[in-house]
Order: structure tokens, then C-alpha cells, then sequence
């Protein structure tokens, strides 16, 4: 859920100029040297999501567990239930080396999109294929605001998979990356927003990983933060065989990616190099 | 729709492997084998599933241990509470059944039987209704990362059973004060309590899938509980109430007995209190139900591995 509100903040500023044509560019923006044998990391194939939502429920419909029973008698179902098809049906193939941007308005599908590629979202149809086990970075939904960020961090290493050796291994690291001094020892709860963002990031940028998918995650901290966390993201697209990033900053997208996706609607718009497709998106 | 849509992605993706435009168009599902990727979500096997989950141990103790930690810590009286809680209904419990209606029958010492059946309820009540929501409850987590979805309810279960140690000291202590004298038969607390746990640790695991999709059963489930604790002879012996007071006929109040909450709490009766009578055949029913939930609990739980987190 952070990154939606995060994606909300940077909404007003970069609304795009949506061209009514379903231009194509072809996506080989490889410099001509490196096309010998490209070895595809991520297949998707026409992939569909459908999200199922709750919520919009009027007053007589929630609360005790009498209206649950009646509900559950009459066989009403769930009145407050609707579908989101948020992804429809796209493709494509991702390569070894590939660092992708994926643009986008709001509801575009984007976020979802990346959940389906990490295994995360079961599909509706259409099929996800990878090589090795693509991660999301993120832990925010793993910590725990009540508690310190010692043990925060401890929590958040071990949800990503990491054993105690590493955890230890990494621990100083986090703290230091983060920055945020004996604060550590305080419950999170206590941290301002910027403070809790970069422990968040520091956290979550302490493992490694095969095909790696970023949503949203260098918009956090002050200046000196925001250059510590696109270095460390350089250093993991550099680690990591394919890197998908998300992100509303468009000079992000422009500097660490050799390709763009430009999804609209939940279908994608226009897939290429990152100069036409980025032209196109602002235009 | 989506067939053009595929076939052109299909052309640009396949295109560019020399560097020249595609003649031949692959489906991408071939291209997917012939590199060896696999698809994104699928079920493993079940013993690579226990295997991927006992990796997972450090995370599945620490998240427990976290939720307890923070569950108090907005309260004055902190973990106090969870001793408390039993303590307080056991009180109200007493006060109703034990004074009032009499339903103290020819049970001695009827405190402890009492606070005895409260605390093992409480126990198996709390596993089974915090595992309802342990993943109705962290689709954010499922969402955002990957491990053995069996790790939520079994944490859930596991922050139940370290409360119960604390209370369980209460529940020693409390007992001592109404006169029972420690047995050699207390040795065999531990057993029973792992039996308990063994059948709560299934029976969470299968109202967690449950609940993962039924999202009106956590409406419905304190119906549930408080109709399995009056039918589970919490403050009434089920063989008294049944048989001698109401006249009916054994078996009913055998099958009664059956009921994995009524038999456990036997079984710690036979444990602590010197008094109680024996009941045949309780130890069975105890290993029985842990090894049955168990089994069945991670078998139905396991086989919607990969459909948790649609919503």
C-alpha cells in the first residue's frame, strides 16, 4: 500500500498528454554489439489480472455477525464485491541484462503487473515464466510500527528469506545505510516519514537478487538519501540479471533503463527504446 | 483482444534475437521451455513445501514473537493481559455456573476444574480464530513477498503458544492454591500440551484457507466458539449433565467427548486434578485429533498454496 500513496504524490505533477494512437516502436534498443545471444529472464504472456475488491459496503451490510448469517441464509453472496481487471493481456520478453522501465498513468496496472511477474499475484489467464525467482523490494508490509527498529530489521531480513548468519552479516550495514543512529532503538512509530522510509529502503536493498523488480522505491528521503539509494540501485541492476522499475520520475526511468513499457489501461501502449517511448508518453 | 495483442508482442520480443525482424513467429510458451524458465506460481511438492517452510523457521518464531511483542504495547498493563483475560472470564464463568445455576454437580474441587478447562479452551479458541485471519489479514505481506504461505497461520499459532506458557504458570499455581498436590502424573503437562498444539497448529491451518476466501467467517466465527465452548463442558462435567441430569443416552455424551476441545481438557483434568475421573479412551482421542488436524490441516491448507492473495 506505500507505494500507492506514493504513487499519489508524484500523480499531479507528471499527468502525461495521452496520444489516442497504439503507436509501436521495435524494441531493440541494444547497442548493435551486445545482440549475439540474448538469453530471455522473464517471459510474459498474455497475462491477465483480475483483482478481486471488498469495501464499499454500506452500514446494514457490515458489522455484527447476525447480518453475516442472514447474508450467508439468503444466499446474497457479496454485494460489495467487484472485479478490477487490472492487467489485460499483455506480452512480452524480458532479456538478460535488460533494465525495463515500466511508465504508466495511475490504475495503469503497473504495480500489479510487477506483482504478477514476482509470483505474487496468481494470473487470471495467460501465463508468467522466469528464470530463477524474481523479488519485489519491499518489506514495509513485513515490519511492525510498535516495535524498535532493531527488531525491524531483524524481522524484515528474515521475511526476505535471509538465515541468522546473514542477518547478522548485514545488520551494521542497514544501520549505517540508513542513517538513522540510535533512533534504532526507538519503536518506529516515533521516526519521522523520512526517517522510516530510508530504514525501509535500507532493509529491503540488503539482499541480492536474480531478476529484480522496483516499485517506486528511490522517491524516499532528503537529497543526500535519494543519491545513496539510486547508487545502491545501480549497484544491485549491475548484481541482478534483470532489473523492472516502476516509477513516476521520469529521469530515473531515462538514466538506468534500455527500455521502456508504457502501459495504459492495463494493456501495454508502447514498448521501446527509452528516448521514443518516454517522447511519446510526455507528449 | 488479446490474441493480436499477444502475437505482436510476440513479434517484437521474438524479432530482435539476430537483430533482424521475425519471419517465423514462436509461441511464447515454447520460448519459455526451450530456455528452461518456469512459471512464475506453481505449487511445489509437498515435502519441497515443508522443507521451504522449516527454512523459513527463524522468520516464522520471530514473527511471532514480534506480534506478541507489539499486541500489548499499547496497554498499561502490557502482556499482563494475557493472563488476565482467562482469569477474568473464569471468574464471571464461576460466579454464573458454579453459584447460580449449580452446575457444579458432584464435581470436587470445582474451581480448578474450571480454571483448568478455561485456560486449555482459550488456548485451541484463540489459534483457531487468530489463524481464521492470519491470512485474510496480511494480504499486504502475501503481496509483497515470497515464502511458504503456511508460515502466517503457524506463526499465529506459535504467538498462542507462547501466551499459553505464561498463563499455563498461572494456571499451575492457580490450581496448587485449591489444594491439588503436584503428581508425578504433571510430567505429562508438556505431552498434552503438544498434542493441543499439534491440533491447533492443523486447525488454523484450515480456517486460514477458509477464511482466506469465506470473508464472512470472522463474523460468523464468535457463533462458532461460543457454541463450541458451551458444547465442550468448559463448567459442567458433559457425563453429569448428559447422562445422569438429562437422561440421555451414553453415547450421546460419549460422542460429546470426542469433540478435540472437550478431550483435551479432560486430559489436563486427569493430569492435574487428583479428583477427576479417568475417561477411557481420552489419550487416544488426544493423539488421534493432533495427528489428523495435523496432517489434514497442512494438506488441505498446502493444496490453495498458490491462489492466496487474489483478494
Amino acid at each position: 500500500m506505500a507505494e500507492l500513496t506514493e504513487e499519489l504524490s508524484h500523480v499531479k505533477a507528471e499527468e502525461p498528454g495521452v496520444p489516442k494512437t497504439d503507436v509501436r516502436v521495435h524494441p531493440d534498443p541494444e547497442p548493435a554489439g551486445k545482440d549475439k545471444e540474448r538469453v530471455p529472464t522473464v517471459i510474459v504472456d498474455d497475462l491477465h489480472i483480475i483483482y478481486r475488491v471488498y469495501g464499499a459496503a454500506t452500514d446494514n451490510e457490515k458489522g455484527n455477525a447476525a447480518n453475516a448469517l442472514m447474508r450467508l441464509v439468503k444466499r446474497q453472496g457479496r454485494p460489495q464485491m467487484k472485479e478490477v481487471h487490472a492487467v489485460r493481456g499483455v506480452s512480452f520478453v524480458a532479456y538478460h541484462g535488460d533494465a525495463i522501465g515500466i511508465v504508466g498513468r495511475n490504475g495503469s496496472g503497473k504495480s500489479t503487473m510487477l506483482r504478477a511477474i514476482a509470483g505474487l499475484l496468481p494470473p487470471h489467464s495467460g501465463a508468467v515464466y522466469t528464470d530463477g525467482q524474481p523479488s519485489l523490494l519491499g518489506v514495509n508490509a513485513a515490519l511492525m510500527r510498535e516495535l524498535t527498529g532493531e527488531r525491524n530489521i531483524v524481522l524484515g531480513c528474515y521475511a526476505m528469506g535471509m538465515n541468522p548468519a546473514q542477518v547478522k552479516e548485514k545488520y551494521d550495514d542497514i544501520v549505517d545505510f540508513s542513517g538513522i543512529g540510535e533512533f534504532v532503538q526507538f519503536p518506529m512509530s516515533t521516526y519521522s516519514s523520512g526517517m522510516g522510509a530510508r530504514l525501509r529502503f535500507a532493509i529491503a536493498s540488503a539482499k541480492s537478487h536474480d531478476v529484480l523488480l522496483i516499485d517506486e522505491a528511490l522517491a524516499t528521503g532528503d537529497r543526500e538519501f535519494k543519491r545513496k539509494s539510486q547508487e545502491r540501485i545501480k549497484q544491485m541492476r549491475q548484481e541482478a540479471g534483470t532489473v523492472f522499475l516502476v516509477a513516476h520520475n521520469l529521469d530515473v526511468i531515462e538514466e538506468t533503463c534500455n527500455r521502456v513499457i508504457w502501459l495504459h489501461k492495463g494493456k501495454i501502449k508502447m514498448d521501446g527504446d527509452p528516448k521514443t517511448v518516454l517522447a511519446a508518453y510526455n507528449a | 483482444m488479446s490474441q493480436p495483442e499477444s502475437a505482436i508482442a510476440d513479434a517484437q520480443a521474438g524479432g530482435p534475437k539476430n537483430g533482424t525482424p521475425t519471419k517465423g513467429q514462436e509461441p511464447l510458451a515454447k520460448l519459455a521451455e526451450r530456455y528452461g524458465l518456469r512459471r512464475a506460481i506453481a505449487r511445489p511438492s509437498l515435502p519441497v513445501y515443508l522443507r521451504q517452510l522449516w527454512e523459513r523457521r527463524h522468520f516464522i518464531t520471530t514473527y511471532a514473537t514480534a506480534r506478541n511483542v507489539s499486541k500489548y504495547s499499547n496497554s498499561a498493563l502490557g502482556q499482563l493481559w494475557q493472563v488476565l483475560t482467562p482469569l477474568l472470564n473464569a471468574a464471571i464463568y464461576y460466579v454464573m455456573f458454579g453459584l447460580i445455576l449449580g452446575a457444579k454437580g458432584g464435581i470436587e474441587n470445582y474451581p480448578a476444574f474450571l480454571i483448568t478447562g478455561m485456560f486449555v479452551f482459550t488456548y485451541t479458541q484463540r489459534s483457531v480464530s487468530s489463524g481464521a485471519k492470519s491470512i485474510s489479514g496480511n494480504l499486504s505481506l502475501i503481496r509483497a513477498l515470497h515464502f511458504p504461505r503456511a508460515a502466517l497461520p503457524l506463526a499465529y499459532t506459535i504467538q498462542e503458544f507462547q501466551q499459553l506458557l505464561i498463563s499455563m504458570g498461572v494456571l499451575v499455581v492457580l490450581v496448587v492454591i485449591t489444594g491439588e498436590l503436584p503428581t508425578w502424573l504433571w510430567l505429562l503437562v508438556p505431552v498434552a500440551l503438544a498434542l493441543q498444539t499439534m491440533f491447533n497448529i492443523g486447525a488454523s491451518l484450515v480456517l486460514a484457507r477458509v477464511g482466506a476466501s469465506a470473508r464472512d467467517l470472522n463474523q460468523l466465527l464468535p457463533f462458532i466458539m461460543r457454541t463450541w465452548l458451551y458444547a465442550s463442558g468448559v463448567f459442567f462435567s458433559i457425563q453429569d449433565r448428559v447422562v445422569n441430569a438429562a437422561h440421555l443416552p451414553q453415547w450421546i455424551a460419549d460422542v460429546m467427548y470426542f469433540n478435540p476441545a472437550a478431550a483435551y481438557m479432560e486430559l489436563m483434568r486427569d493430569l492435574l486434578m487428583k479428583t477427576h475421573e479417568l475417561r477411557p479412551y481420552i489419550w487416544q482421542v488426544c493423539v488421534f485429533w493432533a495427528v489428523f488436524a495435523l496432517i489434514g490441516g497442512f494438506w488441505y491448507f498446502w493444496r490453495a498454496e498458490e491462489k492466496y492473495g487474489r483478494g
